[in-house]
């Protein structure tokens, strides 16, 4: 009897195993870039029905009447531009070997913008502005920039600029490898990290529009179509490296090193559901 | 009891205190190392999660240096600080690869 017993226990714990423990992936687990974009959008434009979709890449300023006329008088004198200035004149000096950024990219890399970041099949990963100005730089003899330092928030600033009102135009070609950047940019969005508990989506998604001590919270929904941004908080320029870092460690969260798969996947994902809406960097936030 | 054998024995009790406290302080410090080391191992641990804390950095840093100026009780208790706040990164991380979901815009 007993042998039958463990025959039968083997046999269901077999079964648990190939029909039970691992249940098939269902349509609802595999990811759906497009459906996720129309429920991202949906969800703000249902949050804060007074604000047209476009304005969202104006993030707290879209969302208040008064500091929207703070904006408004701001942006007569922006405060980004000495570094746009600086930009422009980065861009066309040429590097020691002659050439120059515009060497590097389409259309010489003016108005280019909304189509970054990309997935680079060749290398299977995302390639993201910040990434590819240093790649330029390196290609041509010259040091790579900080990532969160004046220079390269210059460049992208310059880079930004020219593709002012272009909507934001990221790519998920028909390759595993980019729709599981695209998933893992997801995860990464919403897993909190850090002491303080905090995902990016507890902040941008729960919260945009309340204050966290004095600053007014921004909207996830075009959050990146502004950067760089210049930030009175900061008393400077900041780019996506910048605020992705400084997110974590305001968590109480060690940062990863700027430009790492997870930061490229997560600016994969906020640019690819904030689709649509206008490139309006480089920005100013409070 | 004579006088000198009373001295004896109070040397001999001095010396076993002075030996006793002199063990007490070694003991100490070979418990703050095997603190220290509990609590590196698990903020390690997190690290391969890529999720570490700033706070169990700055515990780590503590520790190190109250073990530095001698002060082991507290070195250890700093130690004992920064493996809890490794493990409670490391717990984050291991539910948060469902919970996360949670969080989702559908």
């Amino acid at each position: 009897m007993r042998p039958a017993i463990h025959l039968v226990s083997a046999a269901l714990a077999f079964a648990a195993l190939a029909f039970g423990a691992v249940p098939p992936a269902s349509a609802a687990d595999m990811p759906n870039p497009a459906a996720d974009a129309r429920a991202f959008q949906k969800y703000f434009t249902d949050k804060f029905p007074k604000v047209k979709l476009e304005d969202f890449v104006n993030g707290p300023y879209a969302m208040d009447e008064d500091m929207h006329r703070q904006w408004e008088e701001k942006e007569q004198f922006p405060p980004y531009d000495f570094s746009l200035d600086l930009g422009k004149e980065m861009f066309s000096t040429p590097f020691k070997n002659g050439k120059s950024y515009a060497d590097c990219f389409p259309n010489k890399g003016i108005g280019i913008r909304q189509g970054y970041p990309y997935f680079d099949e060749k290398e299977g990963k995302v390639v993201t502005l910040e990434l590819a100005l240093n790649r330029c730089r390196e290609a041509n003899g010259e040091a790579p920039f900080s990532y969160v330092k004046d220079e390269m928030a210059a460049l992208t600033a310059y880079m930004a600029f020219t593709s002012r009102g272009k909507p934001f135009d990221i790519k998920i070609p028909n390759d595993p490898r980019a729709l599981q950047a695209y998933q893992k940019g997801k995860e990464y969005f919403y897993t909190r990290r850090g002491q303080l508990n905090f995902s990016c989506a507890t902040c941008h998604v729960q919260e945009p529009g309340e204050r966290i001590r004095a600053e007014v919270l921004a909207p996830a929904l075009g959050i990146l179509n502004a950067m760089p941004i210049y930030r009175s908080e900061w008393g400077g320029m900041g780019t996506i490296s910048r605020r992705f870092t400084t997110c974590n460690s305001q968590t109480r969260g060690v940062p990863l090193d700027p430009q790492d798969d997870e930061y490229r996947d997560l600016e994969y994902y906020l640019s690819y559901v904030s689709n649509g809406l206008p490139i309006s960097g480089p920005g100013a936030r409070p | 009891m004579s006088i000198s054998r009373i001295s004896a024995l109070s040397l001999g009790s001095a010396l076993l205190i002075v030996c006793a406290t002199a063990a007490l302080a070694a003991g100490s410090e070979a418990d703050f190392k095997a603190a220290y080391a509990a609590a590196e191992a698990a903020n390690k641990e997190a690290g391969l999660l890529r999720n570490q804390w700033t706070t169990t950095e700055a515990a780590l840093a503590a520790a190190q240096k109250a073990a530095d100026r001698g002060d082991f009780d507290q070195a250890i208790a700093a130690s004992k600080e920064a493996e809890a706040l490794a493990k409670a990164s490391i717990f984050q991380s291991t539910s948060e690869k469902q919970a996360w979901k949670a969080l989702e815009i559908r």
